[in-house]
Parts: structure tokens; sequence; C-alpha cells
């Protein structure tokens, strides 16, 4: 018990010092740049918590890191890394547009239609890779990367055949009755474009939780991450626990997708690049140790801090991507343990010997 | 005595890790030209204290005299330069590099901006002759057998000028004969003025082959004994600390109605070998047939085609008369056969969960413990606190992390879990591999119990001792072939030693009886 309690001090301890490492490190930059730090941080912090508006905005940005963090994490949980989630999104936005321009349902109905068919299309196009996996042992790393082009041009492919708003570089508008937006929600947060996205998030990371540690899916999901030969020992199908876990990962994947077109613009533009979330997702996990608490939490910070970034450049002219750095020192230091506790040697010691 | 005549000598060596002393106050003397056998079970420190004499710990207190003169041990390296080896249980060679290259590696000798391989093959070729290695320089480390890659560790660290060798537990990968041959090797490295400290909890070979034997018992010195003063009893009491039963106490056997048949096995590899060719033998109820047979014989694809975890390309298995041949694992696990696996760490759990997930490992599944889905934490938690006071599991508690606890706990977490199966066939393969001689006497008896309870038990085992100990009745495997059978009683280790080298046939291709 007590070697549990020194391991659970020891993994908040790590992300809490690259956290403060990164803000000073990004601090230094702006510095050596010849902006005020202090003022950048000030004028981001106002633009995360200045009005009822910046927070609904804040937390629209945060619901698809989580996600997303939710989605690398679990493949991560099983052994693979799903560096598709990118594909997963645009999956998940295309099968969401089908049925919000292309089908008649009443509101709300027609809303978790099209919700339940973004999630479809992103999980089955994560299990995809599983079943690439599982059944000819291919990398997850390769198939999951080629198929983000792949969804990306089938998805530009669909929508200029079929859904392409005349004159436009982008699709039609969905269906007003789609819209996932929750307005009451929105005018109390002064019409931040905020949607039924921050509810499934929570209930995402609730059953993330659940699932891992509560069930038998999710025990398997475990055994073959730790030790896939010994959960073949112990009679688990683990091909089919492979491609059960990147269908979930890909659901958390194409719930994202679906969001952005239902909740936020209405409509898929047609672009060159992948949104690049699934990466967001990537830092997200790992800064969040692969856990539903720790997600959570690194996808808030990120995501306040993405938000927060654009605070920074109207009032200290700070320019945005200084944020990003201020990231990636984090995940950084996150990644490299070792240079925190070489800095933090002495400190680190001390806490080992009261033990 | 003459102070020049200490090679090594430990002062007071102290070693703490978080809650554990590993090394409590050690201290011993290595002479110049002796073999100094360290005997002690499983986590009782010697790795720790060897550790520390080659650099890869600090010690907090004491002090290392190497040939009178005080040492600062603080890596490898600098052991090396002391004169000191190690054989690694594990070898650490480059599988594709020759014999020569893996000598050399770290401190090639360079003529100009090349490697002068030809010099250094023939410096390798004067030491292997020197002390009868019998070893080709150019010879690639995945051609040559187990027991020749030990020897190119061996080589390695005579070509770092090594004096002091530290050999850790050499004898556990080797075959019966490969080991007379090191013994031999042994021997010859002490005439040549080389010491020699061997780690090992394999009382014969300490009665064989040391000269001076350092028992320790959990991080404390128990005493030095000159070897030819005392007995493997003896010695064996001092380790464990209480009498121990070296012959395994069991009754004659009373098999009756056949549990397991294997009729025809072939199994075929992916370059087109028969690693199982046409085997063909019965397991009866109240029986333990023990499978002999030197590693790599086919032992592996047995036990796994029986198991489900590999296909079988031939051949039928039955089980009470059904046939499970090509059954999933989980069918045959629940058709009544339990699995202790060959590779613990591999197979047999899951080091990152804890004791008590370790416990449904197989029956996670099953109603008791999973409903609707759902895994019922409290039955899992009672099962495994049942577990653990049935099988004296020492562990800090059913939370505690598998990794974390001794290999001696660890097997009895499998043997527990494979037990409480209530299987009608026991499958063990290795089941005493690495454990200590106490943890050794509990897997035995163990086995005995399940037998005496009617289940049939299939041993396979590498080491003849534990073969002719427990088993009933004995098969000996010889390159996919079942070469011989015989019992213990009409048979002994030289020609069981000969049957597995397949010198010798006796009994015939095993007719089913």
């Amino acid at each position: 018990m007590k070697l549990n309690e020194i391991f659970k001090r020891e993994s908040l301890f790590v992300p809490i010092i690259a956290i403060v490492l990164g803000l000073v490190l990004g601090a230094l930059v702006m510095y050596v740049g010849g902006y005020d730090p202090i003022l950048a941080y000030h004028s981001m912090i106002t633009q995360i918590f200045g009005s009822t508006f910046d927070i609904g905005e804040t937390i629209r940005t945060i619901v698809p890191l989580v996600m997303c963090g939710l989605a690398v994490a679990i493949s991560f949980r099983a052994g693979m890394f799903n560096i598709g989630v990118d594909g997963q999104i645009i999956m998940g936005s295309l099968g969401a547009l089908i049925v919000g321009t292309q089908i008649d349902l009443p509101p709300f109905l027609h809303g978790l239609v099209a919700i339940l068919v973004g999630a479809l299309f992103g999980g089955l196009w994560g299990a995809l890779v599983g079943y690439l996996k599982a059944s000819k042992g291919i990398s997850e790393v390769v198939t999951s990367i080629m198929l983000n082009f792949i969804a990306l041009y089938f998805s530009q492919l669909v929508i200029n055949q079929f859904m392409l708003q005349e004159g436009t570089q982008r699709s039609q508008m969905i269906k007003d009755s789609a819209s996932i937006q929750m307005s009451w929600l929105s005018n109390f947060a002064g019409g931040a474009r905020i949607h039924w996205g921050f509810i499934i998030a929570i209930l995402a990371v609730i059953f993330y939780q659940v699932y891992l540690n509560k069930t038998k899916w999710g025990y398997e999901l475990r055994a073959v991450g730790h030790n896939p030969h010994a959960a073949n020992y112990a009679g688990m199908n683990v091909s089919r626990v492979i491609v059960r876990t990147m269908f979930i990962s890909g659901v958390f994947g194409g719930l994202v997708g679906a969001f952005d077109v239902l909740g936020v613009f209405k409509y898929v533009a047609i672009s060159s690049t992948t949104s690049g979330l699934g990466f967001d997702g990537i830092a997200v996990s790992l800064l969040g140790g692969n856990t539903a608490i720790g997600v959570l939490l690194s996808g808030m910070l990120i995501g306040a801090l993405t938000y927060g970034s654009q605070g920074m450049s109207f009032g200290a002219g700070v320019p945005g991507e200084i944020i990003r750095m201020v990231i990636g020192f984090i995940i950084f230091f996150v990644a490299a343990p070792g240079i925190v506790r070489l800095l933090f040697r002495p400190f680190h010691k001390k806490t080992k010997k009261e033990s | 005595m003459n102070k020049a005549d200490i090679a090594l000598e430990l002062k007071g060596i102290t070693k703490r890790f978080p809650g554990i002393v590993a090394n409590d106050s050690i201290s011993f003397q290595l002479k110049r030209g002796e073999i100094h056998a360290l005997l002690g079970e499983n986590g009782a420190g010697k790795s720790t204290l060897m550790n520390i004499v080659f650099g890869l710990y600090q010690p907090e207190e004491g002090e290392i005299h190497i040939n009178g003169v005080k040492a600062m041990i603080d890596s490898p390296n600098k052991a090396i330069e002391l004169g000191i080896g190690m054989v690694h249980q594990h070898f650490k060679l480059v599988e594709p590099f020759t014999v020569t290259e893996n000598i050399i590696l770290g401190s090639e000798p360079k003529r100009g901006m090349r490697i002068d391989i030809k010099g250094a093959s023939k410096k390798v070729k004067e030491l292997s002759e020197q002390y009868g290695f019998d070893i080709d320089p150019m010879a690639t480390i995945d051609s040559i057998s187990v027991g020749m890659q030990q020897r190119v560790e061996i080589i390695k660290t005579l070509y770092r000028g090594a004096d002091i060798l530290i050999f850790d537990e050499p004898t556990a990968v080797l075959t019966p004969q490969e080991i007379i041959e090191l013994l031999e090797i042994m021997k010859r490295l002490v005439a040549e003025g080389k010491s020699i400290i061997l780690i090992t909890h394999k009382l014969k070979e300490i009665m064989e082959i040391a000269d001076t034997c350092t028992i320790i018992r959990r991080g404390k010195v128990i005493e030095s004994v000159t070897v030819k003063d005392t007995n493997p009893q003896e010695l064996a009491e001092k380790m464990v600390g209480k009498a121990v039963n070296f012959k395994t106490e069991k009754q004659p056997a009373h098999p009756t109605e056949v549990l397991l048949e294997a009729k025809d096995l072939v199994v075929v590899d992916r370059n087109g070998k028969h690693v199982l060719n046409h085997i063909s033998f019965s397991l009866h109820a109240g029986e333990i047939v023990g499978i002999a047979g030197v590693d790599g014989n086919g032992q592996t694809e047995l036990i796994e085609s029986l198991t489900g975890m590999q296909s079988v390309n031939s051949g039928d298995i039955l089980l009470k008369g059904k046939s499970i041949v090509n059954h999933t694992p989980r069918n045959i696990s629940e058709s009544g056969v339990s699995h202790i696996p060959q590779d613990r760490h591999k197979h047999g759990l899951v080091l990152d969960f804890s004791v008590s997930e370790n416990t449904i490992l197989q029956t996670y599944h099953h109603p008791e413990i999973t409903k609707r889905g759902f895994i019922n934490v409290n039955a899992r938690d009672d099962m495994a606190t049942r577990l653990v006071k049935e099988f004296d599991i020492r562990t800090p508690g059913i939370d505690t992390r598998v990794g974390s606890m001794s290999g001696g706990n660890q097997q009895k977490i499998i043997i527990a879990r494979e037990i409480d199966k209530d299987p009608q066939v026991m499958i063990a393969a290795q089941p005493t591999r690495g454990l200590d001689v106490g943890a050794i006497e509990f897997v035995h008896q163990q086995l005995i119990a399940q037998r005496d309870q009617g289940k049939a038990v299939l041993l396979v085992s590498f080491e003849l001792e534990e073969i002719l100990n427990v088993a009933d009745r004995i098969l000996v495997l010889f390159d996919g072939q079942i070469v011989g059978e015989t019992t213990p009683e009409t048979t002994n280790e030289q020609e069981l030693g000969l049957m597995m080298a397949g010198k010798y046939e006796r009994g015939g291709s095993s007719e089913t009886k």
C-alpha cells in the first residue's frame, strides 16, 4: 500500500512540474523575444475566464481535446498507438453530414441519429485499423496514418459529388433539425457555441473509467495491453479485443467529427489538411497518463491554453504560437520524466526518504 | 594466511532498498585459485551483492578489497579494469555477429582506422585452446548452441583480462552434458590461477566443484563453510533455515482410466521441420507422466498443442475420449485442462496486474466473477484472499503488483489459480524453473496432491532430478519424437541423459498402453 502511494505521488509530481517548467520556459522565450510574459499570461487568463462567453468557448475547445485524448488513451491501454484519430474525425463528420443534409427527421431525433451515424463511421474506420493489425499483423501506426489521408480524400470526393454547396468550397448546410446546439446553455454563456458534446464528453470520461476498470471487456483490454501472450494463454480472443478497442477509439474520434458538423460549423469545408486534433489527442493522453481523470484534466489544461492564446496576441501582442511551444515543452518534460527528476533530484530524494 | 592470497575481500557490505535491507553487513573472502560458491534462496541478496562487486550498485557501508588493496568500484568498466568479469545468466550477445565480434565489442583492437578482426580472432583462438573451449571464432552466435554461447561470455571476460570471474546461475540454461563440460572448464580456469565466484542454488554443483561455500539468508551471511567438510543436507538447511526434505515423499501411483490421449501428433514449423513428429502417448488419471528432454526438442510445441495455443497439422488429442485438437485455449481450459506455462512472465501472469487481477486470469468470465459484463470486484478479491491463504502466497496484499513479487510467490499464484480450477488434467511445464529449494518442494507436493486426487499430471521438465523424483512414468522427447519410455525405478540419470541426447533407445516409440 505504501509503495502504491509513492507511485501515485510520483505520477502526479512529474506532470505538475512539467506544466510549471513549460510555462516558465514559455515566459523565458517571450522575455527573450521582447514581450512582457506577465502581461501575456495575464491576458491569457482574462481570455479564458473573462466572460461567460469566453468560459463557454473554452469549454467548446476542451470538449474535442478530451474526446481525442480518450481515443488515443484507450488504444494505448490496449498496447496500440492510434495516430489515426484525425481520419476517424473526418469519417465522423462525413457520417453526421450525410444524415444532417440528406435525411428528414424531427428535431432532437435528427441530431441523435446524426451523432450515432457519425460515431459509427468513426468506429468502423478505427475497427478497420484494428482488423488489419489483428488479422494481417500490419502495424496500426502505419495503417492509421495512411487511413487519415484516405478518409480526407474520400470525404472530399463524397462531398464534391453529392453535397457541394454550389460555387463554394464547402458542403451544404445541415438541416436545422439536426443541430445539436444547446441554445439555453449558449444563451447562458453569452452565445458561445456549446453543444451536446459537452454532456457527451463528460459521459465519455465516465464510460472510459468504468469500462476499463469495472467490466470484463475492460479487463481483457488491459490484459492484452500489458501482455498479449498472457491474454492468449488466458483464453482471450486477442484479435477481437484489438478490433473492439479500435472501434471504441474510433467512436470517440467520430463523435468529435459529428460535434463539429452538428454543433459548431453546420457544414464541412473542403480542406487540404486534416484538423490535427488527433495529434493534440496524443499530447492529452500522454500528459494525462492514459487515465480517465488524467485525460480530463490535461484536456482542460491544453484546451484552456489553446483558447487563451488568442487573448495573448490581443492583450500583449504575443504570437499564439508561443502557447504551442509551451504545450510542446510540457509534453517534452512529461515524455522525458528523467529530466524532471534530474532537475529536482534533491527534493525528490527527500520525499523518498520520508516514505 | 598471507594477505596476497586473497583475491577479493568484502568487509561489512550493506545495501538498502526502500523497505528492505538487501545486504546486511556482508563479509567474505575469495582466495586466489578457489571456486567460492554463493548459496542462497531467491531474494536472499546474492545478485545485489554481485552487482555491487561489478559496480552496478554502490554499497551504503562497507569496503571492497582487491588483492589486498581497497577499491572503489563505481561502474562495470571500473570492475573490468580491476580484473573482475561477470558471466550473466542471460547472455548479452549480438546474435548475427560472430564470436570474435562479440568478444571484442566495446574494446575493439584498431589497426589504423580499421578493426583488427584477424588479430582479435587469433587471440580468441589462443584463449579457446588454453582453456579447452573448443570454439570457432568466426561462427555467428545464432549458429552455436547455448552452451557455446556461454563460453563466448566466459572468453569475453578473459579477453578483457579478468582474474576474478563471477558466474551467475551458469547451469540454469544448460543440458546435463553441457553442465559437465562447464564444470570442467571452471576447474581449468582455477588451475590457471583464476578465482571464481559461483552464484547458484544447486547443491550438487557446489558439492562437486566448489572449495568454499558462503551461505546467505535474508541479506546476511549465515556461514562460510569448507565444502569437503559438509554435505548437501546441511547446506540446504542453512540456506532455508529449516530442515529440508530432498526425496519427495509420495505413495505409489494408482493409475486408472485414460484422461488425455495424444494420437500421432504432427506439428510442422515455418521452415517445414517436423517439430513434433508423430507423437502418441496417453495420460491416466492418478499418474504423473514426466516428459524428459533437452530444451528445444519439441516440448514447447507439445505443451502448446495440448493447450490450444498452437495449431496441430495432423493427429488427434482426446480428452476423456472427446477430440479437443485445435480447439481454442479457452475451450480446452473450460473442458478441464489446467496449464502451468513454461514462461511465467510471458504467459502465466500479467506482471502489471495485481495479485487479485491475476488470480482471475483464467476464470474472469465465469458467472461467479462476471455478471452482465461487469466484474464483481468483491468476488474477485474474495477469491484472491482465499488463494493467498490456502497456498501461503507471501504478498503485502492482494493489490500488490505481481511484477514486484519474488519468483516463488509468482509461481504460487499460477499454481493456486490452476489448481483452483479443479481440472482433470494438469499440464505443468518447467514448474520449478528458477525457484529455490523451499518453493520447489511446495510445487512438487502440490503436483503429487493433484495426482492423489485422481487427476492426470503431465510434467515437462529439463531437470532430470525433478523428473526422477516426481514422475511415475517417464517419456523421453528427442528431436520431436518420443524415443523412450521408462520409470524412475528402472532408470538413472546417465541412461536418461543418453536417451535425451538421442544416443540410446529404450522401450520403443511409446505405444499407447
